[in-house]
């Protein structure tokens, strides 16, 4: 598997750290309420199809990015840095 | 026999090589296969189940029935293919799978008992009495089954891993890898062209088929010439591409030094490549499928592609008297070649009826072979034509049922293949890999010419995708372009056994029976009857299995689909695999600056994490551990100690928003700590429970350097960039691990001041540098930094300088230390310290603790947001009845405290639901005399005083102990601050 990282380039998946998925991205407020914050530290949903996931390039250059995938044909949508994802929603 | 004037080998070099226990001799460019049929020699090993005898049924790497084992004790290596390894002086093979000879083999008794023997036989036979399941059944059926063995020792040979970047990536050399190579590289595509065998070619070396009005071999040669002239080309003989992966990624093993007997010295035998691509052609050619009749395994019986590659590339005729049966006009080639090369051809079978006479031999149409003769190698064959049988006599047998095409690298991303009527077998499905093409014969394409053209058409569909142009002219060469014909033949009826898989001794009539037991699906049937398993996975007799099973439960073959191909393609080594990764190479090693220092001092390293660090310091006359740590304990609360803690995390933390972002990432606060001064900060993970902890300390408005423990460096930088990247991306800083950067060593103990004041340029106090202080110094003339905290309790300071000062900076402290009655301490004095001082580590911070279990939770600042804030103030997270965390101490004479253990009320059963709690980390204190101990236990905080039971079930001790306050030296913190 090869992901392609923003900043590096084309790379090979042993230089990525798996997360999960980016709802992790999503921080919510501390008055969210339980329900709230239970669904983001411990609710996920485990697509077969498309998902956004974050890794980051932690043999590289250290950067978190937010991959689109398929989970079921492996294929990349693509990749872009979780930095400038906090950017546009904040 | 050796043909004269056959055959690409070198019959100026002769080479000798053994088997079993005799010398046989060769030519250089014979394997093993080629030199022993050469020989006369056709029986190459037995079966697995039955233990026949058998003889090479293929000449390529999916022969089931030729297994070898090559060398001898650690460095053996079994289940090699006679028909893939190449002879060199010295080569020692071995025969397996039979005791005591090949030709006398004990468990041939199998055989005979071959009507018990069935598919399923031993689910259904080993199933009573229930205790006989582990003592007696497995341990028979263990050593009874499998192939080669391995030794069992440490594997001496030396692999290696590599990494490959291609634009074109084309698997197979046969006519069509050729044209696809040359057409891509002509046009300037960055080339790889990866073949499993030693010459390039393809079937061009097996047969006699002329390309552009050369022999076959000529012209391959002249293409791999050109190709091995070309800058932009890199052609990878011996390498077999193993498996297709995500994105354009290849396994490929090549074999090194497997054909010259190097070894040691630095060569090389195996060496695992990833090769990445933009685009792929697959040439992977195919397979001849046997035929199954009675009896078809005999040695002197194989594919008739094998019998003509054998006498073309090798010239060897595997017989004298050869007899030939097909379903497809390859059977009547295979006489024709025979012929030429002055081969006696006993008969040619035809299954087929309106076949016309092909050459002078005799000529059966309608005929078929269903039975065959000779114990140990075969005699003669019974031909069944038109009601009637009769015998030929023939010591060789090239059959044919057609060929399937090799689909398996387009199926390893999960697509499956489409059948085709007209070749009766599977071909490729379009697109099943993104960016590869298959052309020729893996393409179900199996004229010459129609390869070459193939090959060249997938080029140019791979060049179109990478945006480069095919260069003019160049057309494709003249071949042969005879149509394929054939009618479909798997299994010949009649009595007895007629094997479709010859490696696990799998017969018509096993998948029969399976289909009879319900066993339908191809899944359920392979497994029922282990076809299409072990090194061979079915190359031979998938397609005939499928063709009985099909016809025993009435559906067609297309409606009963195949197995699953999955990687590797042919085995591969786990040693090539994991190359580098064996012994000390497992994982990386960190040493400190002070590790040579403390290896010739005598201190026995201990691994912690990738770290080594020294577990205590021996003086003459301490013959345990125990004398030296007690005495380094002492050593520390007495005079002073000096420990290497450069293995801590260390991260440098600097820009306007850095204390702000301190105070996000732990849950106490550090934007208000002073310049010049630590804090101890505890880091919590979102769930709420604690994730590390560790001080760090301002050095400047803008600038922090934070420390993490040894084990939870790595998780806790990736913390740290998630957090800065991901929840906090407008904070303005920037942070970098400068762990390796400073040796820091920790200098302890009552005389630690006057120790540092002999070193440090400017001398320090109370009042410059009291308890929590931290600043530039100047140590013996070099610039670093000093900080006062104490993880032993003592008067303590840490003192770091750049890396390249560790060394002796760690031996002119030591030296100065042993002048002050102290020197240097070890990891398990540094545990003891702690312990005594009730200071935590990932003993007790394991994961499943939260600040309030610790104690610490009014640490959690209630003015500002922290990661871990919300959901550590979980009602269940803040209930006194959780596990907090204690002391213990022994009550009376009790031999010792075991971290590990559980704890229970005094009188109760030691079970599950009685369980008060557990101990996490114990020593003897040197200090007390006694044992100690650090655990949790329901309520701890509110029981001190109370005495349990420590119970180990997994040493056999247990022991009374009491709950008390964690902290057993010096509670007050006097000695840290004086």
């Amino acid at each position: 598997m090869r992901l392609t990282c923003p900043i590096c380039g084309d790379r090979d998946r042993r230089e990525f750290y798996y997360q999960g998925d980016a709802v992790a991205l999503d921080r919510p407020d501390g008055g969210a309420g339980a329900e709230t914050w239970d669904g983001y530290v411990h609710l996920r949903d485990n697509p077969a199809g498309r998902t956004r996931d974050l890794w980051q390039h932690e043999a590289g250059c250290g950067a978190w990015i937010v991959v689109l995938r398929d989970t079921v044909s492996h294929e990349v949508f693509g990749v872009e840095l979780a930095m400038s994802v906090g950017e546009a929603g904040a | 026999m050796r043909v004269d004037g056959k055959g690409l080998i070198d019959r100026d070099r002769a080479v000798s090589f053994r088997f079993n226990d005799r010398y046989y001799t060769g030519f250089a460019g014979d394997t093993v296969a080629s030199a022993l049929l050469a020989n006369g020699v056709r029986l190459m090993g037995r079966s697995f189940k039955y233990h026949r005898p058998r003889g090479v049924l293929t000449a390529g790497s999916e022969e089931p029935n030729a297994l070898v084992t090559v060398g001898q004790g650690a460095a053996q290596d079994p289940n090699v293919r006679a028909t893939v390894q190449e002879i060199y002086r010295g080569l020692a093979v071995r025969s397996q799978n039979a005791w005591p000879s090949l030709r006398l083999d004990a468990m041939e008794v199998n055989d005979f008992a071959w009507p018990f023997l069935g598919a399923g036989f031993y689910y259904k036979t080993f199933m009573w009495p229930r205790a006989f399941w582990e003592r007696v059944y497995e341990p028979v059926i263990r050593r009874a089954a499998g192939l080669g063995g391995l030794s069992g020792r440490h594997n001496p040979d030396a692999y290696e891993k590599a990494f490959a970047f291609c634009d074109l990536l084309v698997i197979g050399a046969g006519p069509a890898g050729l044209m696809a190579a040359l057409t891509a590289a002509r046009a300037g595509a960055d080339v790889i062209l990866a073949d499993e065998d030693s010459l390039m070619g393809g079937r061009l070396n097996a047969e006699t088929y002329r390309v552009d009005g050369q022999a076959g071999p000529d012209w391959a040669a002249e293409a791999v010439a050109e190709l091995a002239g070309l800058p932009n080309v890199r052609l990878m003989p011996r390498t077999t591409v193993t498996g297709a992966y995500d994105q354009g990624t290849f396994g490929a093993l090549e074999r090194v030094n497997h054909h010259t007997g190097r070894r040691g010295g630095g060569a090389v035998l195996e060496c695992f490549w990833r090769i990445v691509a933009r685009q792929s052609v697959l040439a992977a050619g195919a397979l001849e499928r046997p035929v199954a009749f009675r009896d078809n395994d005999r040695p002197g019986i194989m594919t008739a592609g094998a019998v003509r590659a054998y006498l073309n590339r090798w010239g060897v005729s595997p017989g004298a008297r050869v007899a030939v049966f097909g379903n497809n006009d390859d059977a009547h080639r295979t006489a024709q070649d025979l012929i030429e090369a002055g081969v006696e051809v006993a008969a040619l079978i035809d299954s087929r009826e309106d076949v016309a006479q092909s050459g002078d031999y005799k000529t059966y149409a309608g005929a078929h072979v269903c039975g065959s003769s000779g114990r140990q190698g075969l005699r003669r064959i019974t031909v069944r034509r038109a009601g009637r049988e009769f015998q030929v006599e023939a010591d060789c047998l090239a059959m044919s049922g057609g060929w399937n095409p090799t689909v398996h690298l387009t199926c390893h991303l999960n697509r499956r293949p489409t059948w085709s009527d007209e070749i009766q077998s599977f071909v490729p499905t379009p697109g099943a890999v993104p960016g590869m093409t298959a052309a020729g014969a893996c393409n179900g394409v199996f004229s010459t010419a129609g390869c070459l053209k193939d090959g060249a058409d997938a080029a140019r569909t791979a060049l179109k995708a990478l945006g480069l142009r095919p260069r003019r002219g160049g057309g494709v060469p003249d071949a042969d372009d005879t149509a394929y014909r054939l009618q479909p033949l798997w299994a010949v009826p009649g009595k007895g056994r007629a094997w479709l898989d010859f490696q696990n001794d799998v017969t018509v009539k096993d998948v029969k029976q399976a289909a009879v037991e319900n066993f339908r699906s191809v899944e359920h049937m392979k497994r029922y009857t282990t076809q299409g398993m072990a090194t061979d996975q079915g190359k031979n007799s998938n397609m005939a299995a499928l063709a009985v099973l099909a016809d025993a439960t009435g559906q067609g073959i297309a409606q009963t689909g195949t197995t699953t191909f999955r990687p590797p393609y042919s085995p591969v080594s786990i040693a090539a695999m994991g190359a580098g990764a064996q012994g000390m190479g497992f994982a990386p090693r960190r040493l400190t600056t002070s590790h040579a220092t403390s290896v010739a001092e005598g201190a026995p390293m201990i691994e912690a994490g990738l770290w080594y660090r020294p577990s205590y310091f021996p003086r003459a006359g301490e013959t345990t551990w125990r004398q030296s740590c007690d005495r380094e304990v002492g050593m520390v609360r007495d005079a002073v100690g000096v420990c290497d803690v450069s293995t801590l995390g260390k991260i440098d933390i600097q820009g306007a928003d850095a204390g702000a972002f301190l105070d996000l990432v732990y849950c106490n606060t550090f934007s208000s700590l002073a310049e010049g001064r630590v804090r101890y900060g505890l880091m919590l993970r979102e769930d709420g429970h604690v994730m590390d902890d560790g001080t760090t300390a301002r050095l400047g408005p803008h600038h922090y350097v934070m420390t993490t423990t040894t084990a939870a460096a790595g998780n806790v930088m990736r913390h740290l960039d998630f957090v800065s990247q991901c929840v906090a991306p407008k904070l303005d800083l920037r942070f970098t691990s400068v762990t390796e950067h400073w040796a820091q060593f920790a200098v302890a103990g009552p005389n630690s001041r006057e120790l540092l004041n002999g070193l440090l340029d400017a001398p320090i106090d109370d009042g410059t540098f009291p308890f929590m202080a931290c600043g530039p110094v100047t140590v013996a003339g070099v610039a670093g930094r000093l900080f006062r905290i104490s993880f032993s309790g003592e008067h303590a300071y840490e003192v770091a300088v750049p890396s390249r000062y560790g060394e002796s900076l760690f031996k002119l402290l030591v030296a100065r230390a042993q002048a002050l009655g102290g020197g240097a301490y070890g990891m398990e004095a540094l545990n003891v310290l702690r312990i005594e001082k009730g200071h935590i580590t990932h003993a007790e911070i394991h994961g499943r603790t939260t600040a309030f279990d610790i104690g610490f939770a009014r640490m959690i600042s209630a003015g500002k947001d922290c990661i871990g804030k919300v959901m550590a103030a979980r009602e269940g997270l803040l209930d006194e009845e959780r596990e907090q965390l204690v002391g213990f101490r022994p009550v009376g004479a009790v031999r010792q405290l075991t971290a590990g253990a559980h704890v229970f009320e005094q009188g109760a059963e030691a079970t599950r639901v009685n369980d008060q709690g557990y101990v996490t980390s114990v020593a003897f204190s040197p200090t007390l005399g006694h044992f100690i101990g650090l655990g949790f236990v329901k309520r701890g905080r509110a029981r001190h005083g109370e005495v349990m039971r420590m119970v180990d079930r997994m040493r056999g001790i247990e022991a009374e102990i009491e709950i008390c306050a964690p902290v057993f030296v010096d509670p007050e913190g006097g000695r840290t601050r004086g």
